[in-house]
């Protein structure tokens, strides 16, 4: 009993340091102080900066037009890349698994410049044209959504594919219908992975962005060089902002995973 | 020099285990003493606590109250490192990460025997247990036979006082697990340790035991050799759980004469008249024979060929019979059945509550003499639940086919009501008997299935009055089996 | 033609060769090669000659390690008493441990940034502390999710076992949990020292100056000079090829890098 306290205790202290540059950020956010420390009143003025001003609304616009829309490339890609990988001979599919582990393993930096070099230096595409940083996006998360949607094939019954042929299925029917919805699952923490690697990136970013263009990250780490306050207290907002949307989205997880253990129950005495 | 006074080696005394996460109750008021060098076995089906119960005296477990004593001394809160008492897992629990050498070595290890010690009791507990030479081997490569014994192997080898086996042999296949039920009991003469070992499988205990503790329901039930657990079980759970056996309710109608199972039987228990009692029947006591000679008189439902005997299921009104016989029979054919009576065993019924059994119907409703029960699958399997695709599943996800499910329903006397009108009640039938008892009257109603139900009721009614039997849904209480 | 399941790899092959091989060969090519388009191996030369390049090399290779080997003391006991406490609703715990993980790292570290800010007053002071700190905070939790999964996936019979054989606690710890927890360890090892050697950002946002081997390839690349950048980009290769042979990591876990969700 006592080292159940001592460990939850631990727990708690890990938490604490864990949580707490972005709490105090997250109060001071709601001040009109620059700099954390100082004793001011409350103010939503950093909101307003953040919603109201086009540089920053457009950053953000931008970001999320880029993660959601490599991701549903990446997302595309990497679960036909699975599924044919998965039904492929031996050497096929481990050639697609090994080359698949580049990406992952490798460092950003790496997979950024490399790419940069190949599209930018030696093909001659202009960065302007965001082929370069989609293709870098996609680069990085496509291997993510192959490494969720595979453990998902591996369970999957061999037979429930051919007992669609059985019954009369074209192999495109007997894939559409019954193969792909039971990898549905693998396919959605595939693409939560894609969107998430997308906004957190800054490497792949820097080396294949326009340079008019900024992510959040790109953005944030030139903006902590320059000395504009309003900008950077403006950022205090935008990482509330961000942290309210993941902890919604983790609360409504948990509601809504807890709710599915007991409606199966309930649902059943109608 | 404790040992030699006290021949008891462990006792347990009015030992409970309440789990504090949940409040289950997995244990309660478990007495026991075992000797020296006794064969042990914790009998019963899974969740009577009979693993906890092992659990406690190895010490991952601490009772909630009660006493464990070892050579009469209390162990009751003692860490498990500290117990000259070892166990073989149920799937082994030997250590991956070292090889078969190294997990042996193991408990020797820790009691800093010299290292020439060591080699010498490995090598010599290989031996015993048919592996010699397999030292340096990984885990991994062993085939859960070998690994079974290397577990064996690594309790024993630290030669403690008692030897803990929890269903070692479950994930064996059935010839390996009747090879090693030979090798365990020939270990068990030859070494002299104690061993108490858990298992749900009766016939497995049958074999090896020298003394069996039947469990159900976290309580012991019976305590007792073998052959007095066989032949003279003491309630109906033992009866039913050790060996094949067809249990009915029924009354004493005579000095040494029952009724039950739809017909009236001389046996050899002097039980008063007019008590209630539990009559229990192997199958291999009942034999067939034309319907004008049977004590009772049935049709034949199903044959099935067993090898050296055919298993004949007779269904006599709404009592079914499961008999043995050395002779075919043809199903759909009437046949009559004697008893001897020797071969019945008169239980005073613990409490009076009426078992009876109800099928599923074509709609999934339980249904009894052709009346829907009010309720549904899954308040009788709890924990069930129905897929999308309409499949039932039970708690543990597994396919559940209601046509195959056989519901037993229990109510008890106070709780079924008695009325003149006939489609009240579930089933109608006449008063056999009744006792006052005091404060109320006690009666026995002989129903149109040839059944026996017992109903308290304030008012007096008259012997051989028709009455229907009204029973609340709320009251009954639903167990489940497969067919 | 007729529609097979196999043919959908192909799409998916032709990407990673186009845009994962591709600019790998390319890089090889830029790295030996001079501005000219000639052969040379001065680039690499260049570099294991240079004292200031060695000297980025070997300040990379201790900020990754000092970082890890803190993420390792600060992630396996929040790891292993996660595991092994009685706590009801683990799954939200972990998943709060993990959440940082979904906030942009720029952001977070900006958070950081104002708060050692507060304590220590000028950054500058601390570089390689504030560094490590910096890194500890932003990878943390790629260190406790692998040794979490691993530890509460370890078989509860075997620490029994080894209790019931005469350990005492201590020793079963020693001797069975933490051997039985190093797969966990060394895949939680490979997901934070190798983003520590390269993540040259956090560095600057925190005020270090010094370069890791990351910031060598964002100076060659301000500087437009492909062939240094490309020889560097190889050389890093080179060292996650040679971790990821000695560590055997399969990088099946590596979908944890972004915090599986589900």
């Amino acid at each position: 009993m006592k080292n159940e306290i001592l460990k939850r205790v631990f727990l708690a202290l890990m938490l604490i340091l864990l949580y707490l540059p972005i709490l105090i950020l997250a109060v001071y956010s709601f001040t009109d102080a620059t700099n954390i420390g100082a004793i001011r009143g409350f103010s939503l003025h950093n909101y307003v900066t953040l919603f109201t001003t086009p540089e920053l609304t457009g950053m953000i616009a931008g970001t999320l037009a880029l993660a959601f829309g490599s991701a549903a490339i990446a997302t595309f890609l990497g679960t036909i890349g699975a599924i044919g990988s998965f039904y492929s001979k031996k050497r096929v599919s481990g050639a697609i698994g090994l080359l698949n582990q580049v990406p992952v393993v490798n460092a950003d930096v790496v997979t950024g410049f490399s790419i940069c070099i190949l599209l930018v230096v030696v093909l001659g595409v202009s960065k302007d044209t965001f082929i370069p940083l989609v293709v870098g996006h996609v680069t990085l998360c496509a291997p993510f959504v192959y490494l969720s949607v595979m453990p998902k094939l591996r369970q999957l019954d061999p037979s429930s594919y051919e007992a669609a042929l059985d019954l009369g299925a074209t192999p495109f029917r007997a894939l559409t219908q019954v193969v792909i919805p039971q990898l549905v699952p693998g396919i959605i923490s595939g693409a939560a992975l894609a969107v998430t690697l997308s906004l957190d990136d800054y490497f792949i970013a820097t080396y294949t962005k326009p340079a008019t263009f900024d992510t959040i990250s790109t953005y944030v780490v030139n903006a902590t060089k320059g000395s504009q306050t309003t900008i950077k207290t403006a950022l205090w907002a935008l990482s509330t902002v961000i942290f309210a949307i993941v902890v919604l989205i983790v609360v409504l997880m948990n509601v809504r995973s807890a709710r599915a253990e007991k409606g199966v129950i309930h649902g059943e005495d109608k | 020099m404790k040992t030699m006074e006290n021949e008891n080696i462990i006792e347990l005394k009015h030992v409970t285990k309440v789990f504090a996460d949940d409040g289950y109750k997995a244990v309660s008021d478990f007495n026991l003493e075992v000797k020296r060098g006794e064969f042990v076995t914790f009998l019963g089906p899974s969740g009577c606590g009979k693993t906890t119960t092992l659990r406690m005296i190895a010490g991952f477990d601490i009772p909630s109250s009660g006493e464990i004593l070892l050579n009469g001394s209390p162990i009751t809160d003692l860490p498990p490192y500290k117990r000259p008492i070892n166990t073989v897992f149920q799937r082994y629990a030997l250590f991956p990460h070292m090889n078969i050498h190294d997990n042996i070595a193991y408990g020797l290890r820790q009691k800093k025997t010299p290292k020439d010690v060591i080699d010498r009791k490995v090598r010599h507990v290989l031996d015993l247990v048919d592996l010699a030479g397999f030292e340096n081997r990984r885990v991994s490569t062993l085939s859960g036979g070998q690994q079974q014994r290397i577990a064996i192997a690594r309790a024993l080898v630290n030669e403690p006082e008692i030897l803990l086996l929890d269903e070692p042999l479950g994930a064996l296949d059935l010839k390996m697990r009747q090879e090693m039920q030979i090798e365990l009991k020939d270990m068990h003469d030859k070494l002299g340790i104690t061993f108490i070992y858990v298992t749900h499988d009766q016939e497995e205990a049958l074999t090896m035991s020298d003394k069996i503790v039947v469990m159900s329901e976290g309580k012991v039930q019976q305590i007792g050799t073998p052959e007095d657990i066989y032949n003279e079980p003491k309630n109906a759970f033992v009866a039913d759980f050790i060996g094949e056996s067809n249990i009915f309710n029924g009354i004493m109608t005579g000095k040494m004469k029952a009724r039950f199972g739809g017909g009236e039987f001389t046996c050899v228990d002097d039980v008063a008249e007019g008590t209630h009692i539990t009559a229990v029947v192997r199958p291999e006591d009942i034999t067939l024979t034309d319907p004008e000679h049977g004590m009772v008189r049935g049709e034949v439902t199903s044959v099935i060929f067993k090898g050296i005997h055919y298993e004949i299921t007779v269904q006599s009104g709404k009592n079914e019979y499961v008999v043995q016989s050395i002779k075919n029979a043809k199903v759909g054919s009437t046949v009559g059945m004697v008893i001897e009576p020797d071969g019945i065993h008169i239980m005073l019924a613990e409490d009076h509550t009426n078992i009876f059994f109800a099928d599923f119907n074509e709609k999934f409703r339980l249904a009894y003499n052709g009346k829907e029960i009010p309720t549904s699958v899954t308040r009788i399997i709890p924990g069930s639940r129905r897929l999308e695709d309409g499949t039932l599943v039970d708690a543990a996800g597994e396919t559940v086919n209601p046509e195959r499910i056989r519901v037993k329903i229990a109510i008890r006397p106070e709780d079924i009501e008695m009325s003149d009108d006939a489609d009240a009640g579930l089933v109608e039938g006449n008063i056999a008997n009744l006792i006052y008892t005091g404060d109320h009257y006690s009666y026995v109603i002989h129903t149109d299935l040839e059944q026996d139900f017992v109903v308290n009721d304030e008012y007096l009614w008259n012997m051989g009055d028709r009455v229907s039997l009204i029973m609340p849904v709320d009251k009954m209480t639903f167990t489940y089996s497969r067919k | 033609m007729k529609f097979s399941r196999k043919s959908l790899g192909i799409p998916y092959l032709v990407f990673l060769v186009l845009f994962v091989v591709l600019p790998l060969i390319v890089l090889f090519w830029y790295a030996f090669t001079d501005g000219t388009g000639h052969f040379t191996v001065t680039n690499f030369t260049g570099f294991f000659t240079d004292p200031n390049a060695l000297g980025t090399l070997l300040y990379s290779f201790a900020i990754a390690a000092v970082t890890t080997a803190v993420c390792l003391l600060l992630a396996y006991p929040t790891a292993y008493f996660l595991a092994t406490s009685r706590l009801k609703s683990k799954s939200v715990i972990v998943m709060i441990f993990v959440m940082p993980m979904w906030i942009n790292f720029s952001l977070r570290i900006t958070a950081l940034k104002e708060v050692l800010t507060v304590i220590e007053g000028n950054l500058a002071m601390h570089p390689f502390l504030n560094s490590v700190i910096g890194m500890t905070y932003d990878f943390l939790p790629f260190m406790i999710l692998p040794i979490y999964t691993t530890i509460s996936r370890l078989d509860g019979a075997l620490t029994e076992a080894a209790m019931d054989l005469g350990a005492d606690p201590r020793t079963t710890f020693l001797t069975v949990t933490l051997p039985l927890s190093v797969p966990g360890i060394i895949s939680g090892v490979s997901m934070v020292f190798l983003p520590a050697m390269t993540n040259y950002v956090v560095l600057d946002m925190l005020y270090n100056s010094t370069y890791i081997m990351g910031s060598l390839i964002g100076s060659y690349f301000a500087a437009y000079n492909w062939n240094g950048g490309s020889m560097i980009a190889l050389i890093l290769l080179a060292i996650i090829c040679l971790f990821t042979l000695l560590t055997g990591d399969d990088g099946e876990e590596d979908a944890q890098r972004g915090g599986a969700l589900l």
